[in-house]
């Protein structure tokens, strides 16, 4: 830590910091804790569907405040959330009903609050897609305006989905696990799921593979699906085997040693598992480098190494275990998650290997979830932001801050809150979400 | 009731140069790391295992209970027993025996045999009078007592004393007795220096294919073996002044294994214990012999093997021509070339008590994945260094294969064993 480092995280250095207006950033809400406030359940047009959710959640709500021209309306008392069923909203009038309920709620949410607006994907006539995209711009700019951690969500609900399929959606939003995921919209459908609650440890019984899971985010990961019940096999490059082995036996998982990037690769993550009598329900393909250069100098080795790990090594794996005959492999009703990056669908500068790669993955998961939706698995992926790992430390002090700082949270994630995310997509309840490429980014001011 | 006892598998640490990238590492940290990349490899974190049989034999007394201590280091359960043994530089495959006959008796349905040495670790004691002194003044009953005991205390008594390898009965070193072998079976430079390129060329050869992936755990950020030299050459090791036998002797530093570091374990378990874990079974210990020769009164120290061999292969009614893989110990490059003349000697043979010659094999069934020399002999582990490895290799020459471990010990012991791919 640099002189100026320790003086900025000095008392004296945070005082002056906060007099300039560098104010210390929100604690944020995290893990399966739901808001202390009440939940505020509201709806536009009449839709049934965030009630029904809420019911199966167990969780008890409340009528919501409506401005109705009144000076600073509110609620007087700090309340957890609003959820705001918009499913039935079609027309661009009904979108001042939404502005009087924001307005009293963002007034009065508390500190990690959530407001989570469920909308229908664009379809129909002009004016009901006009709306649709028109809400989109609302949660984006919510998303901004809110303060102290709260975050905003805008879920599409596809009209085949029940309350059942939405249950892990609204939980994971709810809850803490969704703290670094703010100002995004994603979609769900229907997939038939049971109307029952969300499942304490989702994951009970089934084999998920970590790739990278010997530090880092991808160590997060494999101790984040631990807690949800999923037996972890974790894989990282031979050298890496030290702490790849701490790992496994934290997490009480096997510690397999294979460079992804090996012809046989698939092949042996398959052995490994079908050893064990077992065939893979998920794979996180976490693992992942940089080999950062302006693009004057980036050469064909950078090039190429980049590609293969973060992008070429998963799809050869993917196709290994997707092939119907291999024992050992990914299971009808499986998951597949890619890491993209916040990098690869903003761009970044000295990193065209790396944004290709990311992009790629984002690009790999919109291509493979519909041939694979008949054998219901789910291919999805995180695009992580500005995530606080021993390798971002790196970064210089007054840079990292301004990295950090870069978002509507106003400080980096964590690597639980990608592990998090990735737990929700692979929740066996989350089979209505494929194709998508869901950011943990805080809403960082770059990219989409 | 008998059983077969199968291993399953292994993990060791790199080994490394005494005094090099694990000088601060003691046998406790490197046999903890080496069970814990084992538990890893195999899903073991707070399993009960049988029992774990350990050793050193470089130990410090408070040691006492190193096996068991690196068990509760470790991630199994703190339930499962363990116990040191030490047979010098068989003690990783004597353990290994050990374990396998517990299983195959039923006493205990899976076991984890291992070894772990340290050089840079090796205890240093104080001179006999000390000692004697401060028993004398423990036992003083009057504080006037204590002090005329303690005055006696002289500089000369606080000099430490380092571990020597010399042999008690003879003075001499292990390299100055396998010297006078390597006069006495006629074994030449060029032949040692083969021996120990070849182990080097063959040991990076596995590196660099993948096959210690699933056998080795990096430790302390060293990736791979630390004494391989993959650029080494029959041409480079001649000109490696002689280290025993005097100026005109034959065994070089490059031709004799280097003082080494590290720590080697194998998992070892009943057939049915492992399929009900779901583990693979790679071969079955078949059998073991040990045998010791009489080198005070003038045999080979390092030839012990030869009639434990013997023994072994008449009571199992095979000759060594019936294996298709061969480990024997690199000690000295000159210890495996003995071995070998020693096997196709019928008169030494007979000598021994046999009833003739044990035969040739074909060189290319030996230490294919190079050995001591190459990978390092930290004395205790490398028993179970050879165990899974060996065992990884016959299982993949397919069930049936045969293997043969031959490992010479300090005070003229052998120890051998049979292992087979099932």
């Amino acid at each position: 830590m640099g002189a100026l480092e320790k003086l900025y995280y000095s008392p004296a250095g945070k005082a002056i910091a906060g007099k300039a207006g560098l104010k210390e950033p929100p604690r944020l809400r995290r893990g399966r804790e739901w808001p202390q406030g009440p939940i505020v359940l509201a709806s536009i047009g009449g839709g049934e569907l965030a009630a029904e959710t809420m019911r199966l959640l167990g969780r008890s709500t409340e009528a919501p405040v409506v401005d109705e021209g009144a000076d600073a309306p509110g609620y007087g008392s700090r309340i957890g959330a609003l959820v705001v069923d918009a499913t039935e909203a079609t027309s661009i009038a009904q979108l001042e009903e939404l502005r009087a309920l924001l307005r009293p709620a963002v007034r009065s949410i508390e500190r990690s609050g959530r407001i989570v607006v469920l909308a229908r994907p664009a379809a129909g006539d002009w004016e009901s897609r006009t709306v649709s995209r028109a809400l989109d711009g609302i949660n984006r700019t919510v998303g901004k305006e809110l303060r102290g951690g709260a975050t905003a969500t805008l879920l599409y609900v596809d009209p085949s989905a029940r309350a059942g399929d939405l249950v892990s959606t609204l939980g994971f939003v709810l809850q803490g696990r969704a703290a670094f995921v703010d100002g995004q919209a994603w979609t769900v459908a229907g997939a038939d799921q049971p109307a029952e609650s969300l499942q304490a440890r989702p994951l009970d019984g089934r084999v998920v593979v970590v790739t990278g899971a010997a530090r880092g985010i991808g160590a997060e990961i494999a101790r984040t699906l631990a807690r949800d019940g999923a037996s972890i096999v974790a894989v990282d490059i031979p050298p890496a085997g030290e702490s790849l082995a701490a790992i496994a036996n934290e997490v009480g998982g096997t510690a397999l040693q294979l460079d992804i990037t090996a012809d046989d690769a698939g092949r042996r993550l398959a052995e490994h598992v079908a050893q064990r009598g077992e065939s893979i329900y998920g794979i996180v393909h976490n693992a992942g480098i940089t080999r950062d250069k302006m693009l004057v100098n980036t050469d064909a080795a950078r090039w190429a190494s980049v590609l293969d790990v973060n992008l070429a090594a998963q799809m050869r794996i993917n196709e290994v275990l997707l092939s119907a005959d291999i024992p050992g492999g990914i299971a009808d009703g499986g998951r597949i998650v890619g890491v993209a990056s916040t990098s690869g669908l903003a761009g970044n500068k000295g990193q065209t290997n790396y944004a290709a790669s990311k992009a790629g993955v984002a690009g790999l998961v919109t291509a493979m979830a519909p041939d694979l939706a008949a054998r219901d698995i789910t291919v999805n992926a995180v695009a992580p932001g500005f995530i606080q790992t021993e390798m971002t430390q790196k970064i210089p002090f007054v840079q990292r801050e301004v990295f950090l700082r870069s978002n509507s949270l106003s400080q980096g994630g964590l690597p639980v809150d990608v592990a998090e995310t990735i737990g929700y997509l692979l929740d066996p309840r989350s089979q209505g979400l494929t194709g998508q490429v869901i950011r943990v980014c805080g809403q960082n001011l770059v990219g989409a | 009731m008998t059983h077969n006892a199968v291993v399953i598998g292994g993990n060791r640490t790199p080994f490394a140069k005494a005094g090099g990238p694990y000088a601060e590492a003691s046998n406790h940290d490197l046999l903890t790391a080496a069970l814990d990349g084992l538990i890893a490899r195999f899903g073991l974190a707070g399993e009960r295992i049988g029992e774990v049989a350990g050793g050193a034999v470089l130990k410090h007394s408070k040691d006492f209970n190193l096996t068991r201590e690196a068990v509760l280091s470790s991630a199994l359960a703190p339930s499962t027993p363990a116990c040191d043994l030490q047979q010098a530089c068989g003690t990783g495959l004597e353990t290994t025996i050990y374990i396998a006959n517990k299983i195959r008796l039923g006493q205990i349905d899976s076991g984890i045999s291992a070894g772990v040495d340290s050089t840079s670790d090796a205890p240093i004691v104080v001179s006999d009078s000390l000692r004697r002194t401060l028993l004398k003044a423990n036992a003083a009953r009057s504080a006037a007592d204590r002090v005329k005991a303690l005055a006696k205390i002289r500089p000369s008594h606080l000099k430490p004393q380092a571990p020597s390898v010399a042999e008690p009965r003879t003075g001499l070193s292990m390299g100055e007795h396998q010297a006078l072998t390597t006069e006495r079976w006629g074994i030449t430079r060029e032949a040692q220096d083969e021996i120990a390129a070849a182990s080097h060329h063959k040991l990076a050869a596995a590196w660099a294919d993948g096959f210690f992936d699933d056998l080795v755990t990096p430790y302390l950020g060293v990736p791979r073996d630390a004494i391989l030299r993959p650029d080494t050459s029959v041409e480079k090791l001649a000109s490696l002044r002689p280290a025993f036998g005097g100026p005109r002797g034959s065994m070089t530093a490059g031709n004799s294994t280097a003082l080494s570091d590290g720590a080697a374990t194998a998992l070892l378990a009943s057939e049915e214990w492992a399929a009900e874990h779901h583990l693979p079974v790679l071969a079955k210990v078949v059998d073991a012999e040990v045998a010791a020769v009489d080198h005070p009164g003038g045999d080979d120290l390092l030839l012990g093997p030869v009639a434990a061999a013997g023994r072994m292969l008449a009571r199992q009614g095979l000759s060594v021509a019936d294996f298709d893989l061969v480990e024997i110990h690199e000690a000295f490059a000159s210890t495996v070339l003995a071995t070998l003349k020693a096997w196709d000697d019928e008169d030494y043979c007979r000598g021994l008590g046999l009833d003739g010659k044990l035969g040739t094999i074909d060189p290319s069934r030996l230490n294919v994945t190079g050995s001591s020399l190459a990978v390092g002999h930290p004395f205790a582990a490398t028993g179970a260094r050879i165990v899974p490895t060996l065992a990884k290799l016959l299982h993949a020459k397919g069930p049936g294969s045969k293997g043969l471990i031959s490992m010479c010990a300090a005070g003229g012991q052998g120890v051998v064993a049979i292992l087979e791919a099932v």
